[in-house]
């Protein structure tokens, strides 16, 4: 339980990415694919939040204390960093998928299915 | 090390040009062709300048933004990187050069979307490159990937099935690319690949490491079609407009390749991933399965497109192998080799190119009596293949000789087995093209006549293509000597 307690965001994480995985790799209908992948891409994206953050941190811009000096003890902070990152990878991540349903709705015009095991079929 | 900014100008005039190309090319579409050539014949300009420049004086760096490194990005011209972003421009500009009468003749309606895709997806692989920094590598990674799927995607309505196949297991590779970049960055708090290797040897016994490492070399492993990672390359390439193709094939799964060499080299270091954790092995073993699985295929298919896929499977096994070595002689022979099948794989999809424009052949079986109907463009074939199966002087003899010794050098027997078994494998499949191509068919009554050759647009590069194999084989100790020796001398003895 304590072992839960103290890992949850990982576990939470993990789980997230398993389950992204599995549904890329292992479902038939092409759209349930690119959720799966919307799945993975947040879980990837949660394990940077959650590495950023800092119990009790603040967002990244200096605060001053009762006298107006700075505050520059890093641990007060969020690390600012990985959460750049994940805007980046948001933006990737977007442009992913909006390939991947534009591709999607020009297979669906013209094969008339989304169902991977048929489109094989009729690739050969 | 000094500060420049030739680094940063090569992705940047593929980015300007990708840029310029859709916007001139939906007013005059006349434009779009020699835009094309101007944007990739400099950016080759500027490639080899930089490669002679470091020969000379040594390494340049530029820092994006005056930032400097490990806070900043940079963008690092070395040996290594000067050498594979030459490949790159080159190959790059004459498959530009060789594509529009394809493109006109596949896919008129997406000339100017092609062009334009292809200095966006030049721009990646350039990026990718030179790039110093882990996270900037992971950008770079997902420019040209989104890029090469619009590209697959060209083609007809079977291009986009494969195009979102190859989406869906790129973006699994980017994806775990970034989470070990992620696990990399929680351990050492840098980004930085120089910065990040003079942490790492102090952590060596880190599980996150580990984590890190393992993730970063199954994406890139799923992006260079590391066998059993490929699944999403024979559709791709067999689907993509025949220009894409082209482009796509000879460099995209070299590019990786270079990256995870940079990983092996750079980041991690050789010594961890051969000594610490059996990393190394476990990626030449897959490469030589990958090898003879991919011959074995190829051996098989029908489609001559198909046939190059999946020998493409076979070639990125050999670099995977050298990589996996972990010796000086490996890594010189896979470098050699992603030079050299770049080359020939090119010069081997421009054949398919023309031979399709000319004669709508497809199929392997259609060669047949090709060698009396398009002369020189079977020369240039017959030049393709001897690379292809290793027959000296030809430029693919030299890096499988690297390898071999290589594997010598790591007294690793398998590897040198599956190496000359693997050549055997692709002479077969190689040589009964052409036979099919220089069979005689002059008694027959249905011979049909020569069809002559392809435009000059895209029988020049063929043929420039097929002259550079026999160049490269016998130029390749002064590229050895010069260029990757000081690179793979890092890699020490075992």
């Amino acid at each position: 339980m304590e072992y839960i307690q103290a890992n949850y965001a990982y576990i939470t994480i993990v789980l997230l990415l398993t389950l992204g995985f599995y549904g890329m790799i292992a479902k038939r209908d092409l759209l349930r694919k690119v959720v799966a992948m919307g799945i993975f891409q947040t879980a990837t994206f949660l394990f940077f939040i959650h590495g950023g953050a800092k119990r009790g941190g603040t967002s990244p811009i200096l605060i001053r204390d009762g006298e107006g000096n700075l505050l520059q003890d890093p641990m007060l902070y969020d690390n600012p960093l990985p959460h750049v990152l994940v805007l980046t990878a948001i933006v990737v991540g977007v442009a992913t998928t909006g390939v991947a349903l534009s591709l999607l709705i020009r297979i669906k015009k013209s094969f008339d299915t989304l169902d991977e095991d048929e489109l094989l079929k009729r690739l050969r | 090390m000094s500060e420049h900014t030739l680094p940063a100008l090569i992705p940047i005039i593929f980015l300007g040009f990708g840029i310029l190309i859709p916007l001139v090319g939906l007013r005059i579409r006349s434009a779009v062709y020699p835009l094309a050539l101007l944007g990739s014949g400099a950016a080759t300009v500027v490639a080899f300048t930089g490669l002679f420049t470091v020969l000379d004086s040594g390494p340049m760096v530029h820092q994006m933004g005056g930032w400097a490194p490990p806070i900043g990005i940079v963008l690092i011209l070395d040996h290594l990187s000067a050498f594979v972003v030459s490949i790159v421009t080159v190959i790059g500009f004459l498959v530009l050069i060789y594509a529009r009468h394809s493109i006109l003749d596949d896919t008129p309606q997406r000339y100017t979307v092609i062009y334009g895709l292809s200095m966006l997806l030049m721009a990646g692989l350039t990026g990718m490159v030179l790039t110093g920094d882990m996270f900037n590598l992971y950008v770079w990674l997902e420019i040209s990937s989104l890029s090469a799927y619009a590209l697959i995607a060209a083609g007809d309505r079977r291009g986009a099935v494969a195009a979102f196949r190859y989406l869906i297991l790129g973006s699994l590779g980017g994806g775990f690319y970034l989470l070990g970049v992620g696990f990399l960055y929680f351990a050492t708090g840098t980004l930085n690949m120089a910065d990040m290797a003079g942490l790492l040897p102090a952590l060596q016994d880190s599980r996150v490491v580990l984590a890190g490492a393992a993730m970063i070399i199954l994406g890139l492993g799923l992006k260079m079609a590391l066998f059993p990672l490929h699944l999403w390359l024979p559709d791709a390439y067999a689907f993509a407009p025949q220009a894409v193709s082209s482009l796509i094939a000879p460099i995209m799964t070299k590019v990786a390749a270079y990256a995870m060499i940079r990983m092996v080299l750079d980041v991690f270091g050789v010594s961890y991933l051969r000594d610490s954790v059996p990393a190394l092995t476990v990626v030449g073993w897959l490469g030589a399965v990958g090898i003879l699985v991919g011959s074995l295929w190829a051996m098989t298919q029908k489609d001559y497109r198909r046939m190059l896929a999946f020998s493409s499977v076979s070639q990125v096994g050999y670099i995977a192998v050298g990589i996996g070595m972990g010796t000086t002689l490996g890594m010189v022979g896979a470098l050699l080799h992603i030079l050299n099948h770049a080359t020939m794989k090119a010069c081997l999809f421009l054949v398919g190119g023309s031979v399709r424009l000319k004669t709508r052949a497809l199929e392997v079986a259609e060669f047949g009596g090709l060698g009396r109907r398009m002369k020189w463009t079977m020369v240039a074939f017959t030049l393709g293949a001897m690379s292809m199966i290793g027959v000296p002087p030809t430029a693919g003899f030299f890096s499988k000789w690297y390898l071999v010794r290589g594997g010598l050098q790591a007294g690793n027997w398998i590897f040198i087995a599956v190496i000359l078994i693997s050549s055997l494998l692709t002479a077969i499949y190689f040589f009964r093209l052409v036979e099919q191509v220089y069979r005689d068919e002059s008694q027959q009554e249905d011979a049909k006549p020569p069809v002559g050759e392809a435009p000059a647009s895209m029988f020049v590069p063929t043929v420039v293509l097929a002259l550079l194999l026999v160049a490269l084989g016998f130029g390749n100790a002064v590229i050895v000597t010069h260029v990757l020796e000081p690179v793979a001398s890092v890699v020490g003895g075992m």
